[in-house]
């Protein structure tokens, strides 16, 4: 498969692993590093899925993920939540916001693989 | 035209009025229709019976002569009834709940119903009022005087030099008609009298009218306006009178304030015909406003008086002669008619309240005394008050018109009015004492009373007799020519005002020896008790003291008793009540304890409380006031009143303490949310890198066919950050450290300059780096403080990476400066960034609270380095601050106290020696 992959996430380190466990995939993978430039990157350049990390620079993951489910544009695209706190509170928060999957740091390279590969497909 | 006899005939039209109202009033509230003479409104213009015709007349004489001394018979009252409207209130009720008939009542009543006291206070009463009588016949007789000598005509034929004798018996005469007819109708003082008091109200409204309508006159038709009035040459001597607000001020002021709480006529009507309590709040400002009302225009007819009349006239009569003057006999006629009425309704109510006394203290006493003549008959008591009272009344007007006769000489109305306020002032120190302190003493109570009445006799009355009854050398040398008892320089006390003298005199020698017996001799039993239904009124109501005195009679003799003093039907009625209260169908109740007491009670308020206990006393047959019970009572007063207080002090002290524990439980939550969101903020910073080693550990044990260079690079990520957490937890136990206070460095002098050196130089790499200047000014020599130098040293580094870190303009610039001021170090590192957007400024400080730079390098901390820093410079007793935002950068600023150098008188610090 080739899902075209965006990874919105502010630590260069998991930028790096992320891109690599997907690209050995086969994904075609692209990162930003902040809220605003996400937004940007939906719009110019769709993906098939998106890795959004809560804790970003400018905007937060999860207003990040409002504007996505509420933009009629930006509604399909599968997004996965990633997030450093793994508290509950956080979980329902992406769920309630139309989050499709959540993952907690740290995490498995193979569940992050089969999500994005089940996200993509669908 | 204006004549003698036509001002006769009006004022005899006028009485007829009165007779009216005080007829319909009577038939009215007899008939059970009491909306309109029981309102407050009636009660309060009644009050005004304080303003007799010395207020009429002798208040602009007395601004005429003596300038704003007049005001003082206006703001005396004013104050009682502003501020010690608890004062009255306590005594309207106790009037009520023990039926006192008057101020000689109240006061034998609260000393153990004590006969002998009775007699004094009324004997006091009547000396007291008999001048003030005497100024009201001389005030219209000499009103009567001045129309008869101006029309130049004659009253009915009689010359004028007899007129002021002859009018003045007329007078009185006129006067006791009235007072009897309208003031005897029966004994009891509860049985209010209405048609008088109705007669006092319209009167009160008639002169209220009358001076301001010739007030009025006076300001604007003579005088043309208010500024015309004050730009008269007379209006500065006037406003400029003797010694203002001086002793005599307060004295008059003292005295006034007395007179209304004191004068029996006053107690009579705000005491004894009170029908509600709530009436006094009313009469609380509406009194006041009456007075003020009254005095509004005294200054100005003095002040025109003064001006436009002839030299030499009477200014006791401007309120008179201004508008005769000015051929205004209508206002003449109606300013005569309100100065009639001012000096009728005091000689009414005066008289009336006067011969309440004089025969339940003075008349039933000796009645009681005499040898029974025969079995009562029903009625015969209530028929010999009566008689007696009719008879005290002409006594009484018949020594005031004495008095007039013999202090014919003197001309002041207002001089006559202060003896009479003088005089029953001497009731003060008694009634207060009786109303407010337990151990004042009956004993005490007379002594008092009998010297301070002596001492103002001698001071005061003696004085005014001066040049008619008595001799003037008696003045000047003193009596058999020793000069220490001259009656108006007491042992020496010359030069003072007269008045001024005979006041301290005799209120001190009062007050003294109230006190000082009362302090010697113990209560009598009926004493103490009747000192704690008083004192305590609001407390226990009188029913009280029924637990006290056990008593018991044949209920035909108390029958017989009540029929005698009350009459009939009244005496049935009562026993028929009392008897349904019991729960009996039969119309005799039992004798109980709790009857007699009542009964007794009803007949103090016919004859007095002292009387109806005599006679009460008569026909019982066994009689014991119980200590026990009275120490019981006063014993449980004081409980409850320690009870209370320490009920107060408690639920204060459980307010304190809740409010403690609800700031505590604040502290707490906070504390908690904080340890929360610390935790929630750990698990964050060591999970972010850790996601990090997990991937690429997991990257490197699945993936076989990875390059060496790929493989080392992955391997060397995984150490930074391990590397990174290492760091983490290394703050986060400092900053733990360092906040429980748990120090594992001692403070010791450090040079904070040398540190900070230290600190560039180490930083100077990380500088370069990022192609930032370092540049240091300021303090260059050594300036000591006690801290710790690598901790010190922490805090620079972190303060300089910082801003080189989050510096991401174009030629980033770091100055730090260093100062010495106030015996504090201060040094500032500025940057010539971006500064701190204002919505951080306040959270920088916070642990994590990392500001997010989309470049952040690996090497980049938790967000707890300026948290630890503060910490690290707290513990050395120094602050770290973010100066405020100048667009140029940020700024943050360490101050540190300098070390305090032990040798005392060097002076300035190390550094500032530099």
């Amino acid at each position: 498969m080739s899902a075209r992959v965006l990874i919105a996430e502010d630590e260069p380190n998991l930028v790096e692993s992320l891109s690599f466990i997907l690209s050995r995939e086969g994904c075609v993978v692209s990162a930003v590093f902040d809220g605003e430039s996400v937004l940007e990157r939906l719009r110019s350049d769709r993906p098939d899925v998106l890795v959004l990390d809560v804790m970003l620079p400018l905007r937060t993951g999860f207003e990040v993920l409002k504007l996505i489910k509420t933009d009629p544009g930006l509604r399909g695209i599968p997004v996965m939540v990633l997030t450093a706190k793994g508290q509950e509170r956080d979980r329902r928060t992406a769920e309630d916001l139309g989050a499709d999957a959540f993952v907690t740091k740290p995490f498995s390279n193979q569940d992050v693989v089969d999500r994005i590969k089940r996200l993509a497909g669908a | 035209m204006l004549s003698a006899n036509a001002v006769l005939f009006t004022a005899l039209a006028y009485v007829a009025l009165l007779f009216l109202v005080a007829f319909v009033s009577d038939l009215r509230s007899r008939k059970g229709w009491l909306a309109l003479v029981r309102s407050p409104v009636v009660y309060t213009l009644s009050i005004s019976v304080y303003c007799t015709s010395w207020t009429f007349y002798g208040a602009v004489g007395s601004a005429a002569r003596n300038g704003l001394e007049f005001a003082t018979i206006y703001l005396g009252p004013t104050l009682v009834f502003v501020g010690w409207w608890f004062l009255l209130r306590k005594l309207v009720r106790i009037g009520r709940i023990h039926r006192s008939s008057s101020i000689g009542d109240l006061i034998s009543s609260r000393y153990g119903k004590s006969t002998s006291l009775a007699v004094l206070v009324t004997l006091i009463a009547v000396i007291g009022t008999t001048p003030y009588i005497a100024l009201q016949l001389k005030a219209v007789t000499t009103s009567f005087q001045v129309i008869a000598d101006a029309t130049g005509t004659s009253l009915l034929g009689i010359p004028t030099r007899d007129l002021d004798i002859r009018t003045g018996f007329w007078v009185a005469v006129g006067m006791a008609v009235f007072t009897i007819l309208f003031g005897t109708r029966n004994i009891d003082a509860n049985e209010h009298h209405h048609g008088v008091v109705a007669a006092i109200a319209v009167e009160a409204l008639v002169k209220l009218f009358a001076l301001l309508a010739v007030g009025l006159y006076v300001v604007f038709w003579i005088a043309g306006g208010v500024p015309e009035v004050f730009a008269l040459p007379t209006s500065a001597a006037v406003l400029q009178g003797s010694d203002t607000f001086g002793i005599r001020w307060v004295a008059l002021t003292f005295l006034s304030a007395t007179a209304i709480v004191c004068l029996p006529r006053q107690f009579q009507i705000t005491v004894v015909e009170n029908a509600d309590e709530n009436h006094l709040r009313t009469a609380g400002w509406l009194f006041p406003l009456y007075l003020f009302l009254t005095s509004l225009f005294t200054l100005p007819i003095a002040i025109v008086g003064l001006a436009t009349l002839p030299a030499g006239s009477n200014p006791d009569m401007f309120v008179l002669t201004l508008p005769m003057q000015h051929d205004q006999s209508a206002l003449a006629l109606l300013v005569f008619i309100g100065g009639f009425s001012s000096a009728t309704s005091m000689v009414i109510v005066a008289s009336i309240a006067l011969s309440i006394m004089v025969s339940n203290h003075i008349v039933m006493p000796i009645a009681l005394r005499l040898p029974r003549r025969s079995a009562g008959v029903s009625g015969d008591v209530k028929a010999l008050l009566l008689v007696s009272r009719r008879i005290s009344i002409g006594v009484i007007l018949l020594l005031g018109f004495a008095y007039f006769v013999a202090s014919a000489k003197s001309d002041a109305l207002a001089s006559m009015g202060l003896i009479a306020f003088a005089g029953v002032a001497q009731f003060l120190p008694s009634l207060i004492g009786g109303l407010y302190w337990h151990q004042a003493s009956k004993s005490g109570a007379f002594a008092g009373l009998l010297a301070g009445v002596l001492t103002w006799a001698y001071t005061l009355l003696l004085p005014s007799f001066e040049g008619g009854a008595i001799p003037a050398t008696f003045f000047e040398r003193g009596p058999w020519g020793i000069a220490a008892l001259r009656p108006q320089a007491l042992f020496g006390a010359e030069g003072v005002d007269p008045l001024v003298h005979s006041l301290f005199w005799s209120l001190g020698v009062n007050v003294v020896l109230f006190v000082a017996v009362s302090l010697c001799r113990e209560q009598k039993p009926l004493e103490r008790l009747q000192a704690t239904l008083f004192i305590d009124v609001f407390r226990n109501p009188a029913d009280n003291e029924a637990r006290f005195i056990r008593r018991s009679a044949a209920i035909d003799d108390l029958y017989v008793l009540a029929q005698r003093i009350l009459g009939a039907e009244q005496a049935h009625r009562l026993f028929r009540d009392f008897a349904r209260k019991q729960g009996s169908r039969d119309d005799l109740p039992q004798p109980d304890t709790e009857f007699i007491a009542h009964l007794e009670r009803q007949l103090a308020g016919g004859i007095g409380a002292a009387s109806a206990r005599v006679m009460v006393s008569q026909v019982i047959t066994g009689e014991t006031i119980s200590l026990e019970e009275l120490m019981k009572l006063v014993d449980e007063t004081q409980q409850v009143i320690e009870y209370s207080q320490q009920l107060e002090s408690k639920s204060q002290q459980l307010q304190t303490t809740a409010r403690q524990l609800r700031e505590a439980n604040q502290r707490l939550k906070a504390l908690d949310a904080q340890k929360d969101d610390f935790l929630s903020q750990v698990s964050h910073e060591v999970r972010t890198p850790m996601a990090s080693i997990r991937s690429f550990s997991e990257i490197l044990l699945s993936d076989a066919d990875l390059s060496h260079e790929q493989s080392t690079r992955f391997i060397e990520i995984i150490h930074n950050e391990t590397l990174r957490l290492t760091r983490l937890l290394d703050e986060i136990l400092d900053l733990s450290h360092l906040e429980r206070g748990e120090l594992t460095w001692t403070l010791e002098p450090v040079d904070a300059l040398a540190v900070l050196r230290r600190a560039v130089e180490t930083c100077q790499g990380m500088a370069d780096g990022a192609a930032a200047t370092i540049a240091v000014n300021g303090e260059t020599g050594p300036v000591e403080v006690l801290g710790h130098g690598d901790r010190l040293a922490q805090v620079f580094i972190n303060l300089i990476s910082n801003a080189i870190k989050h510096n991401t303009g174009p030629s980033p610039r770091l100055d730090i400066r260093s100062s010495v001021a106030d015996r504090r170090l201060i040094v500032d590192v500025q940057d010539n960034g971006p500064g701190v957007a204002a919505a951080d400024r306040d959270r920088i400080f916070a642990k994590f609270s990392r500001t997010w730079a989309s470049d952040r390098p690996v090497t980049a901390g938790a967000g707890l380095g300026l948290a630890i820093s503060r910490a690290i410079l707290r513990r050395m007793n120094g602050t770290l601050d973010l100066l405020p935002d100048t667009g140029q950068g940020a700024c943050f600023r360490v101050v540190l106290p300098l070390r305090q150098t032990t040798g005392t008188a060097v002076g300035p610090a190390a550094g500032e020696q530099l």
